[in-house]
């Protein structure tokens, strides 16, 4: 399957040629499929940020190439911006960006520089708008009056208008409570679900990626050390612990288990998988003396 | 990106002699050194407040590089200063061009200008560079403490100065950050006419603001939760102390200006 | 009275709009918090939980009801500075409560206020930096540090005053896993080697897990308190006010549902593969 987005030995040089200079990637090839639910991890500094912003082309890369379709985004200025709008970029805490003086005229910010007419318009906020799930009652509203979880849902449904066919966020759900980014990470699967959209997940939470996404990308020092299905790269523990990341709590426990000399699987990282094993497990030994209390 | 590379106002930590002067000694010298700057008129004054400056460069130990660096936001004025001169100078034709005249007079004068103007910037930076913003407002608070009998609200003053250079590396990372956002939806901050340009920066201005007085909220209630409750009875853990070497520095300062301004006087 | 650290009665809080209308935020807080105990906070966005902080050390005042500091009025604005120094914050966003741009001399600003003498503050900063590990970055400019490094250097800003209480107010909430554990690491050591209390307001529940004692908030009332381990056994409960429990305790209610006897109170990774290894080989034995 061809890729949507591809890197091929990316460099960036960050204030190259002052004493500042220093090298935010070095080579890195990364990519993407259509329709691929993927996570990034790394530690602030790692290079993630540059990463991501390389992919829609808001930085040029020192060498190396970005390719959307199998093309080169830097091959004309308009090759690029019509990248920008296909590559839907969501900052960190982007609801600080919101200016407009109602939320539909602040969704409708990206749809309008596209240069749509206002009927597509406002079929877009509308429809992002229900993605995030805004009620109708506040697109008039100033997006100044709402409460954080709902401005960040405006700021992700002003970037959703665009119908990016790559929706990138950057911790989506930072500084959320756990009913707010559960309704965050909802939207996103939705997204994902009825565009056949490629999501990627920046995230610090390896419980979040581990639920989220099929596919993880580690970042550490500029380069991808391990890229794969959550349970490959979460075999991983003791190097992701060293870059400072680490793994899901469930995989840690059965890492416990097994080093005490438990006979359960490894590969688990989210609390169904958790459960299954341990309910396998007994069965497996014990059926007869438990059964009962399986029921 | 390059935003936040600007060195405006850039404190470089160290130890040199210079470093360790008072901040109010430093301050005083440049005063006294700029006035011998407008005092010099010759080769022979400019060559001894050059000589001077470099010596004191040297002891620093700040790198000339990184004192040239911060000329280039000044790089435009220097030029039309420049320019101006050149042409705007009577006396004895250099060459013709149209409705412009150039002057050796005008040409030395320009030389002058311009050489004047970089000396006062490299010695203005070298105070900023080589004495911590904090070290600096808490001379110029202590320079001006007089001005607190006629109710001048200096100790205010001191604290916003601090404040402002304080937050003015965050504010540029800020900046870049939302225009970087605003990007990726489309906006477009380069191209377009004057107006068009004005109006482009209006989703980069609205959030900077509401982001400028959110944090101004939120370190209010911060300083408040330290204590803090104006200059009264405030203490400094770095005291401010004329040593020995302040004092040499300040007279040998005043020296440098009596001597430019006499041998100015006499026609050099 | 005397003993308790922080103490509220019948707390009431609105704020005053212009129409008059004022929603309640707190409504009838009665909370002691013990010197030296370590006490998380957890609660949902708009649950009230920072606003109760804020009156902690009067940054807010009460609407109704009363707030001491080791016996303090909180409303007497004549001993301001003594409930100040008395109770730290720490706070959500790092670069909007460091005042200078040197790291030592944004830790001396507290005892600057409080007119210490020089030598003393010298001596206080120092020992502050080195207390939170920061000693070797008394000289940069913070605004080039990490984020969990920032907050250290706001903890250390607290602890120059020598305080009996440190409140973070959600103080780990916009910092990456390094940071967060470099922060609460920071915060447990000054609780457990110099018996300072520590308020921990957040909705991280593997934070809130490592507390003493877990108060929840739902609404501007207390809803639950007791020992982590007991309040999380209320999976249901949590769940419903918008909170999760550790994923070590999602699992064993998950085993639960599926009909095993496990206990509910694992919290940490090793308790956890402790119980479900006991589980695991229990069978085994009974087998045998």
């Amino acid at each position: 399957m061809p890729f949507i987005i591809e890197t091929r030995q990316l460099h960036h040089l960050y204030s190259a040629g002052t004493p500042f200079e220093h090298s935010a990637l070095n080579g890195v090839d990364f990519s993407a499929q259509t329709g691929e639910y993927l996570a990034i991890i790394g530690r602030t500094g790692s290079g993630k940020s540059t990463l991501i912003q390389h992919l829609n082309g808001l930085l040029k890369p020192t060498s190396g190439q970005v390719l959307f379709d199998g093309e080169d985004i830097w091959s004309s200025k308009e090759r690029t911006r019509a990248v920008r709008f296909q590559v839907g970029l969501v900052f960190q805490y982007p609801e600080y960006q919101l200016f407009e003086e109602t939320v539909y005229k602040d969704i409708s910010f990206g749809p309008k520089n596209m240069g749509l007419d206002e009927g597509e318009v406002d079929r877009r906020v509308r429809q992002s708008a229900r993605f995030v799930g805004l009620d109708e009652a506040l697109l008039d509203k100033s997006p100044f009056d709402l409460s954080g979880g709902q401005k960040r849902r405006v700021a992700i449904a002003g970037v959703i208008a665009m119908e990016p066919r790559v929706l990138i966020l950057d911790e989506p759900t930072a500084g959320l409570d756990p009913a707010g980014a559960a309704q965050i990470l909802e939207n996103i699967r939705t997204y994902h679900r009825e565009k056949n959209a490629t999501i990627i997940l920046v995230s610090h939470s390896m419980e979040e990626v581990a639920r989220e996404a099929s596919r993880l990308v580690v970042i550490h020092q500029g380069s991808i050390p391990y890229s794969g299905v959550p349970a490959d790269v979460f075999t991983h523990g003791r190097e992701l612990e060293e870059m400072g990341l680490g793994v899901p709590a469930m995989t840690r426990v059965f890492a416990r288990l097994r080093s005490m000399g438990a006979d359960v699987p490894g590969g688990v990282y989210t609390i169904p998988q958790a459960r299954d094993a341990i309910l396998a497990a007994l069965n497996r030994s014990k059926a007869p003396a438990r059964g009962k209390e399986l029921m | 990106m390059a935003l936040k590379d600007i060195t405006l106002g850039q404190f470089f930590p160290g130890s040199s002699p210079i470093h360790r002067l008072d901040p109010r000694a430093k301050l005083i010298a440049l005063i006294v050194y700029i006035v011998a700057l407008f005092l010099a008129v010759g080769w022979q004054t400019y060559l001894i407040a050059f000589l001077v400056l470099a010596a004191v460069v040297a002891v620093s130990t700040v790198k000339p590089r990184a004192l040239l660096k911060g000329m280039k936001p000044v790089l435009f004025l220097l030029v039309f200063t420049a320019i101006l001169n050149m042409f705007y100078t009577p006396g004895r034709e250099l060459f013709h061009f149209w409705i412009f005249t150039m002057t050796y007079e005008g040409v030395a004068r320009a030389f002058f200008m311009v050489i004047r103007i970089l000396m006062l910037i490299t010695a203005t930076f070298l105070l900023t560079y080589t004495t911590s913003p904090l070290a600096l407002t808490d001379g110029l608070e202590h320079l001006l403490s007089p001005l607190k009998k006629i109710r001048f609200p200096v100790h205010e003053l001191a604290m916003i100065m601090s404040i402002a250079l304080r937050f003015i590396p965050t504010l540029i990372e800020e900046t870049d950050k939302i225009m970087s956002a605003q990007r990726a939806r489309g906006a477009d901050f380069d191209t377009g006419n004057l107006v068009q340009k004005a109006k482009a920066l209006i989703p980069l201005l609205v959030p900077l603001f509401i982001s400028a007085f959110r944090r101004a909220d939120e370190l209010a209630t911060a300083m408040e939760c330290r204590c803090y409750h104006g200059g009264e009875g405030r203490t400094r853990m770095k005291q401010l102390r004329y040593r020995p070497a302040d004092a040499l520095f300040i007279l040998a300062a005043l020296a440098v200006c009596v001597a430019v301004g006499v041998l100015a006087h006499f026609g050099w | 009275m005397k003993d308790a650290i922080i103490k509220t009665q019948q707390l009431v809080f609105r704020y005053t709009t212009e129409e008059g209308v004022a929603p309640t935020v707190l409504d009838g807080i009665d909370l002691t918090i013990e010197p030296g105990s370590f006490v998380a906070i957890l609660g949902h966005n708009g649950s009230g939980k920072s606003t109760l902080a804020k009156h902690f050390n009067a940054i807010l005042l009460p609407s109704g009801g009363k707030v001491w500091v080791s016996g303090l009025d909180t409303a007497d604005e004549a001993r301001l500075l003594d409930i100040r120094r008395q109770v730290g914050m720490v706070f959500q966003n790092p670069d909007n409560q460091i005042v200078a741009s040197v790291v030592e001399e944004d830790v001396a600003f507290g005892p600057e206020n409080l007119g210490v003498p020089p030598q003393e503050i010298r001596r206080r900063v120092d020992a502050a930096l080195t207390t939170v590990g920061m000693e070797g970055y008394a000289t940069r400019a913070p605004h080039l540090l990490s984020g969990g490094q920032k907050q250290r250097v706001a903890i250390a800003g607290v602890i120059a005053m020598e305080p009996a209480c440190i409140v973070l107010d959600e103080a780990t909430a916009m910092l990456d896993p390094v940071g967060r554990r470099e922060v609460l690491s920071t915060v447990k050591k000054l609780n457990r080697e110099k018996g300072i209390t520590v308020v921990l307001i957040t909705h991280h529940m593997d934070e809130a897990a490592q507390a003493g004692r877990l108060v929840v908030m739902h609404d501007g009332r207390i809803v639950r308190d007791g020992p982590p381990a007991r309040v999380f056994q209320d999976v249901e409960g949590l769940r419903a006010l918008g909170l999760e429990v550790p994923e070590t305790v999602g699992l064993m209610y998950e085993l639960r549902q599926a009909g095993l006897d496990v206990p509910l109170d694992a919290l940490d990774v090793d308790g956890c593969a402790a119980e479900l290894f006991s589980l695991l080989t229990q069978g085994e034995k009974s087998e045998a």
